[in-house]
């Protein structure tokens, strides 16, 4: 079952483009990564899902249900976090997060302190005097307390220390083993990497590409590096072959196509050294965006 | 209505509705105070007035006011109140919903399971309650300072209450249309030059409006509609006028509803 229906969901801000005819979907319990610089609509797809913006065509559907018509019944089973946290900076965490708990119907007061202390979240301190990472905590606290099926997560670990990203991500693993659908946002590949089990990549507004990150990882492409004297890279230009380059005597490229043929090229060579590795997720998201 | 978000905003404004309360009850107390002194001289007061050019006296809603009754005189200071509230209810119309865009708190506010005409309503009754805590405390301040400096002389109760209770739906005209400007401006970074000039702007359209003369443009604003001298005199509404008010109320308030549930919450960043 799909949990998220994206149908050409298009939306203008005015002129300016936010997004443009997407479409995807996510299933239910599977982490799907969105991946895309700044400004290419990751952002407004998730406030579209959450229907503080309003599209200008399409649609998206959660749980089977309109997101805008049943906006306020799909939101009790939404957690958000943006990448940017805001909350009225004169309260207190614990009344903050029991104003945010006021809103849900089941009773959030247990896990809410349960979160708390694994964030290391001190509860009693006014918003105003917390660091920017630990609104971030409060952020997450708020939108995990009522054990939501889907996660919005809009480049979550944003000022977080590399410690409490961990933590953060262990959380949303055991979130995601409960069951919790996992809609993960980003620029950063290497976490997406970690932990998505599909990727769709944006660009300019459009979704370009959705893929297994297995798939994309592994079956497209090598990443190629052959030490020789006397090489001559000219030798390498053939079909599959991508981002050729030269350097302190060895030659390195991306090869995508059948490995057969680019052995029985390398094995006509007398070569010193060979490295064929899976490329990383940068270097083939940097592909993309060329 | 959310009985939480009515909570929430109810105990974020109480600071504010107490301020503005004390503010405007020490303002009547000096005021009134004053009436005794100036009240001994009538003679003396009334040809001051005389010597005054035509048109201040149009500016203030003097023309035919007599400071030296009770209610004469405060009809007079009356106006300033009226301002004060004015600035007041527009403060808080403006800020209603904008506050959640300025302080980046929207996104909080929207993405909980509630909907927007939920949202408006419970924020609107929470300014409410706020303007009326304002309004008793000016109601019963008035009519004790009245009792206590008024001497021997005596005033007609009821002109006093109708002046007193018009206050509401003054407030009312402000804090509606503050917000359906406010919801119809993209973004609102600082509420006090709004109210400021919507407060201000309707009191310079009533005052200039008495000194240009026949005009019927004047007749929009409630400076007008509830023209203190007009009730003191006649111990009653000008009907027609205060429904224009009301007119402008409803439709504020519709309005606000249709804008607000179809606003895109701009991203923080």
């Amino acid at each position: 079952m799909s949990v998220i229906e994206v149908n050409e969901l298009t939306k203008y801000y005015g002129k300016a483009r936010g997004i443009v005819d997407v479409s995807f979907q996510v299933d239910e319990g599977e982490i799907f990564g969105f991946i895309g610089p700044n400004g290419a609509g990751k952002s407004t797809t998730i406030r579209l899902f959450l229907s503080l913006i309003y599209p200008s065509s399409g649609s998206a559907t959660i749980f089977g249900k309109d997101a805008i018509e049943y906006g306020p019944e799909l939101r009790q089973d939404i957690g958000y976090l943006p990448s940017e946290v805001f909350y009225y900076e004169r309260m207190k965490v614990i009344d903050l997060l029991k104003y945010s708990a006021s809103f849900y119907e089941q009773d959030c007061t247990e896990r809410l302190h349960e979160l708390a202390e694994i964030m290391e979240l001190d509860l009693k301190r006014r918003i105003d005097d917390l660091s920017y990472g630990n609104k971030k905590k409060v952020g997450i606290v708020q939108g995990l307390m009522h054990q939501p099926r889907l996660l919005l997560l809009d480049e979550p670990t944003s000022g977080l220390d590399p410690l409490m990203q961990r933590k953060f991500f262990k959380l949303i693993r055991e979130e995601n083993q409960r069951g919790v659908t996992v809609f993960f946002s980003s620029h950063i590949l290497g976490e997406v990497q970690r932990m998505c089990n599909r990727v769709g990549i944006i660009k300019e507004g459009s979704v370009i590409n959705i893929q297994d990150i297995k798939t994309l990882q592994s079956d497209n492409y090598k990443k190629i590096r052959i030490a020789a004297e006397d090489l001559d890279e000219a030798k390498f230009e053939i079909d599959g072959v991508s981002n050729l380059q030269k350097s302190n005597g060895a030659v390195r490229f991306f090869y995508k196509g059948d490995i057969n043929q680019i052995m029985r090229k390398i094995s006509e060579t007398e070569v010193s050294d060979v490295t064929i590795e899976e490329p990383t997720l940068e270097e083939i998201f940097l592909h993309y965006y060329e | 209505m959310k009985k939480n978000i009515y909570k929430h905003e109810f105990k974020m404004n109480l600071r504010s509705v107490i301020i503005w309360s004390i503010a405007v009850a020490v303002l009547l107390f000096v005021y009134i105070s004053l009436f005794s002194s100036i009240a001994v001289d009538t003679e003396l007061l009334n040809e001051m007035l005389a010597e005054f050019p035509e048109e201040l006296l149009l500016a203030f809603g003097m023309e035919n006011m007599d400071l030296a009754s009770v209610l004469g005189y405060f009809s007079f200071l009356f106006l300033f109140v009226q301002i004060c509230l004015a600035i007041q209810a527009s403060y808080y119309g403006f800020s209603l919903v904008s506050i959640e865009e300025r302080e980046l708190t929207a996104d909080f506010l929207l993405a909980k399971p509630v909907g927007r005409t939920q949202i408006l309503t419970s924020k609107l009754l929470a300014a409410l309650s706020g303007l009326l805590i304002t309004n008793i405390v000016v109601w019963v301040s008035s009519f004790i300072l009245v009792e206590i400096f008024k001497g021997d002389r005596t005033y007609d109760t009821q002109a006093l209450i109708l002046l007193l209770l018009g206050l509401f739906v003054f407030q009312l005209f402000f804090l509606s249309v503050g917000l359906v400007i406010s919801l119809l401006v993209k973004r609102v970074r600082n509420v006090t030059p709004y109210a400021m000039a919507l407060a201000f702007g309707m009191y310079v359209l009533s005052a200039f409006g008495d000194m240009l003369g026949e005009s019927k443009f004047e007749n929009i604003t409630p400076f007008k509609h509830f023209d203190p001298g007009y009730i003191v005199q006649n111990a009653a509404y000008n009907l027609p006028l205060v429904s224009i008010s009301l007119v402008v109320i409803v439709i504020s308030l519709v309005g606000s509803y249709l804008l607000y549930a179809r606003r895109n919450i701009p991203a923080p960043v």
